[in-house]
C-alpha cells in the first residue's frame, strides 16, 4: 500500500503532513515513509532516530578510452542530450546532461566508451521502532532527480514487504520528479492551502492525478486563510476531502522548530485521524 | 541591463509574491520573467494578456509503426527507462517514460521506430499591468523540466530588454536546486534569496547558497515571516554574515499578503502599511547592489 503526499504548489505542508501522518500511524503499524523530494529533503528533520544505513548512490556515465578510440564519431550521433561531443581528436563526456541511456557506450564498434559509475546522492535508513525512514539526496550541483528517485524507489521494494504502509514524501510541482513519485502509488494526497496560488496549482496537480488515472484526494493546509475557492472546486469537481487543518500559529512554530504536531494540537490529531481512517479503508479494500 | 533572479530552494516562502512586489514596484523599468514553469503563479498577481502565444516543443518521444514492427523486441531491450511495453505482442511506448534517447530507433532492424518532437508546453509574451512586458510559460502535464523551457523564458526576456533598452531583468525562479534552478541562474547578475526562518528553511537556503557558490553570483538574502522563529533568524543572520551574502531585509509575518493575493494584487499595491515600506527599501538596496 503506497501513498504519495504531493501538491503543484510549494511550501503548502507536504513534509509536515508526511512525517506526523507516518509518525503517529506508526503507533499502530508498520510504516515506511520516504522523503523523495531528493533536491530538499526536508522529512528527516522532523524524526528522530538512528541512521542505520548510508549508501552513496550512482548514475552510469560513459568514459572515454581514447587508446581504443577510432573518432568515427557515431558517439556524438547517437547521443540525443548532447552529452557526448567530438572535438577535434577529443571525445569530451558532460555528465551532467547524460540521461544515462547507453546509446553511445553500446553502438561504439571499438568498446571505447564503457559506462563507469558516478555519484549523484546519497540514501540514508534509519529506524525509529515502528517507523522506518528512508532518504535520498541529490549531490549539490547533480541536476537530475529522476535518476536517484527511481534508485530510491527499487530500493524501497526491494527492502520492504509490499502490504506495508509506505509513505512518500513527494517534491513539487507537476513535471517529471512528481511523475515519477507518484506513477506507481495506490492513491495520492494532495495538500494545498485555501489561497490563489494554492488553488491554481491544486488545478494543475488534479488534470496530473487524472492524466495518471490515480484516485486522489485533497488536504487543505492553513484553513480560514484566503478564500472559498478550493472547496468550491472540490465540491463541484467530486473530489474527497480528506480534511483541513486549520491555520495556527501553534503549527507553525512547532513546524519552524521541526517538532512534530500532533500531539501537541489536538485539532491537528482530529484532522489526521480522518485521514488515517479513509487510508485504513483503502488498505483493507485492496487486501479484501 | 542587469538581470536579478529570486529563488527559493523550499518552497512557500514568499518567493512569488515578493517578486511580484519588486515587478510593480519597478514599473517599466523591468521586463518580468517567470521561471517557475512548472507551478507559474505570477500572472495571478500581474494580470498579463497572454497577447502572443507559442507552443515549445522539446526533445523527442519513440513512436513505434505497427504495420512495419516485426515485434523482434529489441527496443524494449535496450531501453533503459522501460518505455517500451509488449501489451498482447504489440510494442508500446509509454509516453511519459520515455526520455527520447532514440536508442530504440536507432536499433530497429526494420526502421519501425520514428522519433517525433515533443510538445513540451507553451508560453507567452503579455502586457502586464504596469504597462510592462512579461514573459511565462505553461510546462505541459508531466512534461520533461530539464530547464530548456526556463532558458526559454530568460532569452526571450532578454532579447526584449536589449530592444527596449530596459535597466532590469526580473526572473522567478522555481524551488529546488536541480534543472530548472540551474537553468534560471545562469547568467544572472545578482540572486535574491527568500527564505523563512525554519528548521527546513534554513536547511534549504544552506543547499541553494552552496549551489549559488559553485556558479560564483552575488547574493543577498531576505528573511520572510522573521518573527514567527527569532532564535533561527538570528542562526540565519549569522550565517549571512559568515558567508559574505547581503542580508537585504527582515520582514515579519503579515496576512496582508494572502488577502493581497485573494483580490489578485501585489502586496504593494494593496497596503500603504509597513510592510510596504520594508518592501519597496529592499528593492532599492537589490538595485543599488547592482548598479
Amino acid at each position: 500500500m503506497k501513498i504519495a503526499i504531493a501538491s503543484g504548489k510549494g511550501g503548502t505542508g507536504k513534509t509536515t503532513l508526511s512525517t506526523n501522518l507516518a509518525s503517529y500511524l506508526s503507533e499502530i503499524e508498520q510504516v515506511v515513509l520516504t522523503d523523495l523530494d531528493v533536491e530538499e529533503p526536508n522529512s528527516g528533520l522532523f524524526l528522530s532516530g538512528n541512521r542505520e544505513i548510508k549508501e552513496d548512490k550512482f548514475k552510469m556515465v560513459p568514459q572515454w578510452i581514447e587508446d581504443k578510440c577510432t573518432l568515427c564519431g557515431i558517439c556524438q550521433k547517437v547521443c540525443n542530450f548532447h552529452a557526448v561531443i567530438q572535438l577535434g581528436k577529443m571525445i569530451m563526456v558532460f555528465p551532467e546532461l547524460c540521461h544515462g541511456c547507453y546509446a553511445c557506450s553500446e553502438l561504439c564498434p571499438e568498446s571505447a566508451l564503457p559506462m563507469i559509475p558516478k555519484k549523484m546522492g546519497e540514501l540514508n535508513y534509519s529506524r525509529d521502532r515502528n517507523l522506518h525512514f528512508i532518504e535520498s539526496r541529490l549531490d549539490v550541483g547533480e541536476e537530475q532527480a529522476v535518476p536517484l528517485i527511481r534508485q530510491t524507489k527499487d530500493y524501497i521494494d526491494r527492502t520492504f514487504p509490499g502490504d506495508t504502509v509506505h509513505i512518500y514524501d513527494s517534491p513539487p510541482g507537476t513535471s517529471c520528479p512528481v511523475i515519477e513519485v507518484t506513477k506507481d502509488v495506490d492513491f495520492v494526497i494532495l495538500i494545498t492551502e485555501p489561497t490563489p496560488f494554492g488553488f491554481h496549482d491544486l488545478k494543475l496537480a488534479v488534470e496530473t492525478m487524472r492524466e495518471l488515472k490515480k484516485p486522489f484526494g485533497v488536504v487543505i493546509n492553513r484553513d480560514g486563510i484566503g478564500n472559498q475557492d478550493v472547496v468550491d472546486f472540490c465540491k463541484c469537481e467530486k473530489i474527497t476531502l480528506l480534511a483541513k487543518i486549520p491555520n495556527d500559529r501553534r503549527i507553525a512554530e512547532l513546524c519552524s522548530l521541526g517538532k512534530l504536531i500532533y500531539n501537541e494540537v489536538p485539532e491537528f490529531r482530529r484532522e489526521l485521524d480522518k485521514i488515517i481512517t479513509y487510508i485504513m479503508t483503502i488498505k483493507n479494500y485492496k487486501q479484501a | 541591463m542587469k538581470e536579478i533572479v529570486v529563488i527559493s530552494g523550499k518552497g512557500g516562502t514568499g518567493k512569488t509574491s515578493l517578486t511580484a512586489s519588486f515587478a510593480y514596484l519597478g514599473g517599466k523599468d523591468v521586463i518580468v520573467a517567470d521561471c517557475d514553469v512548472d507551478a507559474a503563479d505570477m500572472h495571478l498577481l500581474l494580470k498579463p494578456d497572454f497577447a502572443e502565444a507559442e507552443d515549445f516543443y522539446s526533445g523527442e518521444l519513440a513512436y513505434i509503426e505497427q504495420d512495419r514492427c516485426i515485434r523482434c523486441g529489441k527496443c524494449a531491450d535496450v531501453c533503459r527507462f522501460d518505455a517500451i511495453e509488449n501489451v498482447f505482442n504489440t510494442y508500446k511506448v509509454d509516453r511519459l517514460a520515455c526520455e527520447g534517447c532514440g536508442y530504440c530507433s536507432r536499433i530497429c532492424p526494420t526502421h519501425a521506430i520514428i522519433n517525433k518532437k515533443r510538445l513540451a508546453g507553451e508560453w507567452y509574451i503579455s502586457q502586464i499591468k504596469t504597462g510592462s512586458l512579461m514573459v511565462h510559460a505553461k510546462l505541459g502535464i508531466g512534461a520533461d523540466n530539464s530547464g530548456k523551457l526556463v532558458a526559454k523564458v530568460k532569452n526571450e526576456a532578454k532579447k526584449i530588454a536589449e530592444d527596449e533598452f530596459k535597466d532590469f531583468i526580473l526572473v522567478d525562479g522555481s524551488p529546488g536546486i536541480g534543472c530548472p534552478v540551474v537553468s534560471s541562474l545562469s547568467g544572472a547578475h545578482f540572486v535574491v534569496m527568500v527564505t523563512e526562518p525554519s528548521v527546513p528553511g534554513f536547511h534549504d537556503l544552506k543547499r541553494l547558497f552552496t549551489l549559488i557558490k559553485k556558479f560564483s553570483l552575488k547574493a543577498g538574502c531576505i528573511i520572510n515571516k522573521f518573527d514567527i522563529n527569532k532564535q533561527i533568524t538570528k542562526e540565519i543572520e549569522n550565517y549571512l554574515k559568515e558567508e559574505n551574502i547581503l542580508h537585504i531585509a527582515n520582514l515579519p509575518y503579515n496576512e496582508d499578503f494572502i488577502r493581497a493575493m485573494t483580490k489578485g494584487q501585489t502586496v504593494v499595491e494593496y497596503t500603504d502599511g509597513g510592510v510596504r515600506n520594508l518592501i519597496e527599501q529592499s528593492w532599492n538596496k537589490i538595485k543599488d547592489e547592482i548598479k
